[in-house]
């Protein structure tokens, strides 16, 4: 399973996670060979199977319509690296940005 | 008297008896941690003045008759369950800093029983590690020998249980993070059916395998405090809506005439000539207590690793996107932008084998390559948890090594992700399928421990822990405990 | 502008998003009132804080059930929640919990009244979906501040098929989907704060194409009228660029509603891909039979039925129907009235016009209405029953408009009373008679249009209290001796 280095630096964005451009060759072959791993799943007959996305066989629980969360601001935002104004605080985050 | 040398009902009895408090008690195991940790590097955060306190307090119960079951009992937890008010980092850079404002369902049932929490323990950096040497905080080092590593993730857990630094552990177990820190640790560690154990405040790593547990000195022991965790969480949507089992009361009931299966995939792989031995002597054993044995087939059960590889790095690449420098955790310094400050978060705050899995479980979900990759993935699953629905018509337990091995030493495979990932081979089935599984202590070589693992059918811990109850009242291989002094 | 219409066509189809109005949010029990202080409406939930769990609330799927039924859609059952990943500072999650495969509302549709009669427009789905918080921008320093009080708060996204061919289409269809989220009290409907948003998918062919062109979203269109105005830009724009021989670039503009402009959105270096996959912290959730019928049991008159009922009913026209049934409150306030005034005729013209005319001048709804449905009715039983005049019950409708007294009460304190005594109207008509010789010589000579002089004469007298027709009667009697 080859990666190009444009098809790489795709992911990383999607992942928003920065790469190096002088680490994109040892990256890219770790990557490979974990992808190198799936191709042993070619092989199992699927068609008419369903996907498993939950070990449980249950269906949803729910829960009332009923506010039961106070006001925890001060202690939510004690962990904030930038907050001001009970707001956290981030680089302009431009309007109108797809 | 080396109180650290009595299993928790022996200490529950002791504080109820008045032999000793549990201050003393909690007081002997912070000594012991102020004297090995700084070598095993097994806990990251020693939470020794709210353990007195707690203790303290405990020992007023006992005086004035209100004490609760499981008080005084002192416990660490694994660094992946939020704590409110201390340190909770996940064994990451990206949380090296964050206070959770609340608490885990697993801390507060336990909390709720009376148990004093002595620290919290080292682990894989968000749980993604089979080695515990991925940790922002430094490697965990295997109390049998140091050069050597305690497996992972929950290796924080098992090396300070394993070093008698606590009586008892929290772990978690996403692909055989209790398991098999437990087997190269020489512990009894239990992962129960997905949704016994509440995963709120249980930070994600991926969510349809995640499961909270325990490491012990013995099977009685995690069956006591694994109860205590159990139970529904209305605020665990996939937390099932059952009472807390009772899985002390038959413990001791024979084993006699029940079925174990041997997959016959697992024992078609080479394995060291001691792996065979040891798994031999104990199918021995279990012929003895009057267990029949009969080999059975799991068709697909080798796929488990790619599913594995796929499913939980997708699942991981969603979790994770949370940590990105705006609301709590680590932030890069000046970033010139909101995605300067996005990439460089990630970067910086996580560690390469995060990265890793974050790209691969990014790249698995993109356009494209969902079909053949996720969608697959899911598929198989399937076919995996089938083969188990199968066999368990006809047998009890599946019997099988956990490890491939016993420990291998600090940086072998640090730099082959492969080579690391197969250390979970046996273990990871159970997590697709959302089956039972434990690790006991059965055997050795060259001075490390070696794991056995029994796979149960859903919701049937009691039956787990009873076969292996059984095997330790007739072996001493859990009994054995390194020599740190 | 050109005339474009006989050779080209709009292809349009509505995204739009209504914010549910349940007490707590989708997956967390944090209120969801409008306008708190930033950020202490979010939970550890809201703010994905590490190891936090989503549970979902009930009375969504209620809501979504009856939305369903209303646009005469399926319900899907099991209906599962999905993972929509991208960044963004107001998404906490880096993903959003929304519903792919499976949405809980499919394959519906909503007739529309157009210039043409009805028109059938398909709504593809509707599925459920959490609200982002806000990225505030001003007096920060250069920075933005994140405030996730919205974040978790219940949306439906509906869409329709790309049926829709013209601005007003699109306006109809929407003030249709708002009338019946009004009806089904699922959502306020406001679009100034945001509890209902539109985004327009636009694209243009030539007539007789088959082939759909290039798309545009238009985002952020925030009102009925800048629905329209921003989707004729839309239109016209396209239309030019073709003509000029360019080509349409798929791409999501916004529109500008004070230059009446769209302008593209910045894009990103990468394609947008969403990574949908299965939301592994919930289960897909089957929606039980009984559920469904238990909650198809509360489902109230929708628009279209009431209208039909209140031509039926009522007797009103079709025009009238369709005015009241349109607001829910406006329907009720009508339904009221009538129940008082027993004459449902009289009580909609009086909606309609003086109501109406007060509410509109004083910019209040009908919920704000300073008279009361009783009040109307016994205003408007005064008239049918001969106490009051016409004339004399606007005056009291605006001296009800500016006090708190009741309709008898003006009536009596103020003798307001009609003048229905035979007698007592003859001796006022005699009194004018006899003062007004010259006139009377004029109209018996052939002016006939003086009797209107003479009857005003009469009102004036009585203080617009006499029965006008009694008036009329006797005094045409007695000018023709």
């Amino acid at each position: 399973m080859a990666l190009s280095d444009q098809e790489l630096k795709e992911i990383a964005y999607l992942a928003r996670i920065n790469v190096k451009e002088d680490s994109l060759p040892s990256l890219k072959k770790e990557l490979e060979d974990i992808l190198g791993l799936f191709e042993e799943l070619n092989a199992a007959e699927t068609s008419e199977i369903s996907a498993m996305s939950h070990p449980l066989d249950l269906s949803q629980p729910t829960r009332q319509d009923e506010v039961t969360e106070e006001n925890l601001r001060e202690e939510l935002l004690k962990n904030a690296p930038s907050v001001q104004s009970g707001l956290f605080l981030v680089p302009k985050v431009i309007e109108g940005e797809e | 008297m080396d109180l650290h040398k009595l299993y928790l009902s022996e200490q529950l009895e002791g504080i109820k008896s008045g032999k000793f408090s549990s201050t003393e008690l909690t007081t002997h195991y912070l000594e012991r941690i102020s004297k090995f940790d700084e070598d095993l590097n097994s806990f990251i955060t020693v939470t020794e003045d709210q353990a007195i306190a707690k203790a303290k307090k405990s020992d007023e119960r006992y005086k004035n008759n209100t004490n609760l079951p499981l008080d005084g009992l002192p416990i660490a937890h694994k660094d992946i369950f939020c704590t409110k008010d201390v340190l909770t980092t996940c064994g990451s850079k990206m949380l090296s800093n964050f206070e959770a404002p609340y608490s885990s369902t697993v801390f507060e049932k336990l909390d709720n029983e009376g148990m004093v929490m002595l620290g919290k323990t080292n682990m894989d950096e968000f749980a993604m590690g089979s080695s515990n040497e991925t940790s922002y905080f430094g490697p965990v080092k295997n109390p049998w020998n140091t050069e050597y590593v305690p497996g992972g993730s929950s290796g924080g857990s098992a090396s300070c249980v394993s070093a008698e630094l606590a009586p008892v552990a929290t772990a978690t177990d996403t692909g055989g993070s209790i398991r098999q820190p437990a087997s190269l640790c020489g512990l009894t560690g239990i992962k129960p059916t997905y949704g016994r154990v509440s995963r709120y405040g249980m930070i994600a790593f991926a969510s349809s395998l995640d499961q909270g547990g325990v490491v012990a000195r013995s099977a009685a022991d995690a069956a006591l405090i694994l109860e205590a965790m159990c139970g529904h969480d209305p605020k665990d949507s996939t937390s099932l809506n059952l009472e807390r089992p009772d899985l002390t009361t038959n413990l001791n009931n024979p084993i006699k005439g029940m079925k174990i299966g041997l997959p016959k995939e697992f024992f078609e792989k080479e394995m060291p000539s001691y792996v065979e031995k040891s798994i031999e002597d104990a199918i021995s054993i279990y012929k003895d207590l009057g267990a029949e044995i009969v080999e059975v087939s799991l068709p697909n059960i080798n796929l488990s690793l790619p599913i594995y590889y796929i499913i939980a790095p997708a699942e991981c690449s969603a979790n994770l996107s949370r940590y990105d420098g705006v609301r709590y955790g680590y932030r890069c310094e000046d970033p010139k932008d909101i995605e300067d400050l996005y990439m460089r978060t990630r970067e910086e705050g996580f560690g390469n084998e995060v990265k890793r899995r974050i790209l691969i479980g990014t790249y698995a979900l993109s356009a494209g390559y969902y079909d053949a990759y996720y969608l697959k993935a899911q598929k198989c699953r399937q076919l995996v948890a089938n083969d188990f629905k199968e066999v368990f018509k006809n047998i009890d337990v599946l019997l099988s090594p956990t490890t491939p091995g016993t420990s291998f030493k600090a940086g072998e495979k640090t730099n082959d992700p492969i080579a690391m990932y197969l250390q979970d081979i046996f273990t990871i089935p159970a997590n697709l399928a959302g089956l039972p599984g434990l690790s006991i202590p059965c055997g050795e070589n060259a001075g490390l421990p070696l794991g056995l693992q029994l796979v149960g059918n859903s919701l049937e811990e009691d039956k787990l822990l009873q076969f292996a109850h059984s095997y330790q009242l007739n072996t001493d291989w859990h009994s054995k405990m390194p020599d740190i002094s | 502008m050109k005339n474009y219409a006989d050779n080209w066509e709009a292809v349009i189809g509505l995204e739009i998003h209504v914010q549910l109005s349940t007490k707590s949010k989708l997956f967390s029990g944090a209120s969801t009132n409008f306008g708190a202080l930033p950020n202490t409406q979010a939970c550890n939930i809201d703010l994905a804080m590490p190891g936090v769990l989503p549970v979902l609330n009930e009375e969504v799927l209620r809501m979504a059930i009856k939305l369903g039924k209303a646009l005469n859609a399926d319900i899907n059952s099991p209906t599962s929640f999905a993972r929509k990943n991208y960044f963004y500072p107001d998404s906490p999650k880096g993903y959003q919990i929304s519903q792919m495969d499976k949405p809980i509302v499919e394959s519906g549709y909503l007739d529309i009244d157009t210039e043409n009669g009805v028109k059938r427009i398909g709504v593809t789905r509707a599925h459920l979906e959490e609200d982002a918080g806000k990225s505030l921008h001003d007096d920060f320093d250069g920075q933005s501040g994140i405030d996730l009080n919205r974040a978790g708060t219940p949306l439906l996204e509906i869409v329709s098929e790309p049926e829709i061919n013209t601005p007003q289409e699109a306006v109809a269809y929407l003030k249709s989907i708002h009338s019946i989220i009004r009806y089904l009290e699922i959502s306020d409907g406001n679009m100034a704060e945001g509890s209902m948003r539109c985004d327009a998918n636009v694209s243009v062919r030539k007539k007789g194409d088959t082939k759909l062109g290039t798309r545009t979203e238009t985002k952020n269109v925030n009102s009925f009228r800048f629905v329209e105005k921003a989707i004729q830009y839309e239109i016209d724009r396209q239309i030019n660029e073709l003509e000029s021989g360019n080509q349409i670039t798929q791409e999501t503009r916004l529109y500008d509603s004070q230059a009446n402009t769209t302008r593209p959105m910045r894009s990103k270096e990468f394609a947008n891909d969403y990574r949908y996959f299965p939301e592994p912290d919930l289960l897909p959730i089957n929606l039980e039979k009984e559920f469904i019928e238990e909650v198809m049991a509360t489902m109230p008159e929708m628009p279209t039925q009431k209208k039909i009922r209140f031509v039926s009913e009522f007797n009103l026209s079709e025009y009238d129907a369709d005015l009241l049934a349109a607001d829910k409150d406006l329907a009720n306030f009508f339904e009221a009235v009538v129940k008082v005034s027993n004459s449902p005729k009289l009580s909609a013209n009086w909606i309609m016009g003086e109501l109406s005319a007060e509410l509109n001048n004083e910019n209040l709804s009908i919920n704000e209405s300073k008279i009361n449905s009783n009040q109307l009715g016994q205003l408007i039983l005064r008239i049918e029953d001969g106490t009051i005049s016409g004339k004399i019950a606007k005056e009291i409708f605006e001296k009800l408009w500016s006090s708190d007294k009741e309709v008898d009460e003006i009536i009596q304190g103020e003798g307001l009373e009609q003048v229905t005594d035979d007698k007592e109207i003859e001796s006022m008509i005699d009194e004018v008679i006899n003062n007004n010789p010259e006139q009377l010589e004029q109209y018996r000579s052939g002016k006939d249009r003086l009797f209107g002089f003479f009857v005003g004469q009469v009102m004036k007298a009585s203080q617009g209290k006499a029965n006008p027709k009694q008036v009329n009667d006797i005094l045409r009697k007695k000018l023709e001796k």
